[in-house]
């Protein structure tokens, strides 16, 4: 007995009840299709993710004030009251200190507001102004598109300019040109030395809704000389990040005469820390998607069984009469085992197909991105799923008897 | 006829189902020749043990005791695997039903013991081409069996009990659902087997069906009652293998 003849059989009896095995096929279809495409799904919200804080500048760490320091403060019995909990610009430069702080390439103090900017009846309120050094460019990863950016002199000389994103610009300026032009920002005449390229947005925010001064600039006109809103700290390389971050810690730590115990009135914010609780959450949340399309494979797998042991049923004469006329147990086994073996394998190829035709759409806002390694597994699985879900039935139709089977209505 | 070397030799076959308290005794000691190229029917009503007896010697069941020689294999004691080689090679089988495969035509069907015998596609065709022209259906090849009278399909079944060439036909109740213009055709066709050399055995309670044969053996409670061959004076009574019930 050859294989193509069981081969054959399998086939007609697949073709004999179209319908039946359409609709088996499709379980698995679903479930393959569904393991590509939510795994593909759940490596593009980790790309996406990963894109995103690859955005902010994967070097950056951003210091902060804490408001769990108030109550900290009251156990210290040190240090001036006006140098407490503020973060202030003596802090920022004591960060660039080659020796106490190896890892710290450079700094830029930071003040913020959210003026609101006019130029030719056009008004338009910017999420967030900047008032900065230079150096805070490069640490979080910001382009000009066109001009140029602020410089060190525009910072001591409290130059009245300003360097705006692409939101800003489209809101104020339309499709004109912005450089070169005045804009008012709360009133006070600023003017436009270049725009930034787009960011985009992430999240819920849009991070091009926004615009850079010199920090002088804005302390002057908006936010006064109080304390700084935030520190940008870029370190030497993205695997410096932790030692550059438990180097500004003992530094600020030493400045605001903390003692070790106490909990700091400061927070250091890391990156490089972020990106990866951000991908240990999207790796777990792949698992979580394959979780459940591997469950719908599973469903479709139960599905063949059924169908199978119908089928079983349905020709017990018909495997009667095979066994009559000498098919031995193997060649229905065989038949048998290759009808399942088929319905998962064709389902597992069009499931592959579906998934890969799937991934080619953005689902939820994510950019699937398709995983080798899930293609093959599927089908393998799927594959597997026949073999594995078809024995049962198939065993059974080869051990029916063949008086049995013969006498079976 | 007597001289011949015998296809089936059964020798005080046995066949009991159940367990001890009540067991069913179907065949209770019956023993049988029968020679190269005879034309035996078995009869005796329902719960006779024909059934059991016919199922016993096309290997689709084996004894409880006693021993079996089909073609000089003993096969009393053959494994599932051997049992369905022994059916495919030496028992061409009739049913009462047809049996033919659903939604395959006449030539697939003939072709099937051929398929489970290994032989190759070119000689199958072939064969199976010369089995159906040989029972007059060479004009519907092509047909299911949906598409088939009740007597063609029988003679389609015929023919795929030919096909293999086997040492045994084995026809349990061929003409039970058949009319009697059908009937006597099949009949015609076994009678023709008959005299082309083949052994057949019939199975069947009907007398003018048993006519046909050159043998009648007949069973009651699972024992041979009487075994008569029919010569030219009418039927004559085997005496050395008949057993006498009680």
């Amino acid at each position: 007995m050859r294989f193509r003849e069981v081969f054959r059989f399998a086939f007609a009896g697949l073709r004999a009840n179209k319908l039946r095995s359409a609709l088996t096929t499709l379980g698995i279809l679903i479930g393959v299709g569904a393991v590509i495409l939510l795994v593909a799904v759940g490596k593009g919200s980790g790309a996406q993710v990963q894109a995103n804080i690859d955005k902010l500048g994967t070097n950056l760490l951003e210091v902060s004030r804490q408001a769990g320091g108030f109550g900290a403060r009251a156990s210290r019995n040190t240090g001036t009251q006006s140098s407490v909990s503020a973060l202030t610009l003596a802090d920022a430069q004591a960060l660039v200190d080659p020796v106490n702080a190896p890892d710290v390439l450079d700094e830029a103090p930071v003040v913020t507001a959210s003026p609101t900017a006019t130029y030719d009846g056009a008004t338009h309120q910017i999420a967030q102004l900047v008032g900065t050094y230079p150096a805070y460019l490069t640490a979080t990863n910001w382009q000009i598109a066109e001009g140029s950016a602020i410089t060190d002199d525009d910072v001591s000389q409290a130059r009245k300019v300003i360097v705006i994103g692409q939101t800003v610009a489209t809101d104020l300026f339309g499709t004109a040109d912005p450089v070169g032009q005045q804009v008012m920002i709360n009133s006070v005449p600023y003017t436009v030395e270049g725009t930034l390229q787009a960011k985009g947005s992430s999240g819920l925010q849009d991070a091009d809704d926004f615009a850079i001064a010199p920090l002088t600039t804005v302390q002057d006109s908006l936010s006064g000389f109080g304390s700084l809103s935030q520190i940008v700290v870029q370190a030497k390389s993205a695997s410096a990040t932790t030692a550059a971050q438990d180097e500004i810690t003992s530094i600020l730590t030493s400045r605001h005469h903390l003692s070790a115990t106490a909990s700091p009135d400061f927070r250091v914010l890391n990156q490089q820390s972020l990106l990866a609780t951000s991908s240990s959450t999207t790796h777990t949340f792949t698992v979580l998607l394959g979780a459940v399309a591997a469950i719908s494979l599973l469903v479709g797998g139960i599905g063949i069984t059924n169908i199978m042991l119908v089928t079983v049923t349905e020709r017990t004469r018909e495997i009667g009469i095979r066994k009559a006329l000498g098919a031995p147990r193997a060649a229905i086994l065989g038949q048998f085992l290759v009808e399942a073996v088929m319905l998962s394998l064709i389902g597992g190829a069009l499931g592959v197909a579906a998934g890969l035709i799937g991934t080619r759409f953005t689902v939820a806002g994510v950019k699937p991105v398709i995983v080798p390694a899930s293609i093959a597994l599927a089908f393998a699985v799927s594959a597997l799923i026949g073999l594995f879900f078809g024995s049962f039935p198939a065993n059974r139709a080869a051990k029916l008897h063949p008086i049995q089977a013969l006498r079976h209505e | 006829m007597g001289t011949q070397r015998p296809v089936i030799e059964l020798t005080d076959i046995r066949k009991t189902y159940g367990m001890d308290g009540n067991a069913v005794h179907a065949l209770r000691g019956v023993s049988l020749t029968v020679p190269t190229g005879d034309y035996v029917a078995i009869m005796g009503a329902s719960g006779s043990g024909k059934s059991t007896l016919m199922n016993i010697i096309g290997c689709l069941d084996v004894p409880t005791t006693g021993r079996y020689l089909l073609d000089d294999v003993e096969v009393e004691h053959l494994s599932d695997r051997q049992l369905a080689l022994v059916r495919n090679r030496k028992i061409g089988f009739v049913f009462q039903s047809f049996n033919l495969l659903p939604r395959t035509t006449a030539l697939d069907n003939v072709e099937l013991p051929l398929i489970y015998a290994g032989v190759g596609t070119a000689e199958r065709r072939k064969r199976a081409r010369a089995a159906l022209e040989l029972v007059g259906l060479s004009e519907r090849m092509n047909h299911k069996p949906q598409e088939l009278s009740g007597g063609q399909q029988q003679r389609v079944a015929v023919a795929r009990a030919l096909v293999t060439a086997p040492s045994l036909i084995l026809a349990d109740e061929p003409t039970g659902n058949l009319d009697s213009t059908s009937s006597s055709d099949v009949m015609a066709l076994f009678d023709r087997l008959h005299r082309a050399g083949r052994t057949i055995v019939l199975i069947t309670h009907e007398h003018d069906i048993a006519e046909h044969a050159e043998r009648a053996i007949r069973l009651m409670d699972g024992q041979i009652v009487s075994d008569e061959r029919n010569g030219e004076r009418g039927w004559i009574s085997e005496q050395h293998t008949v057993r006498h019930a009680r």
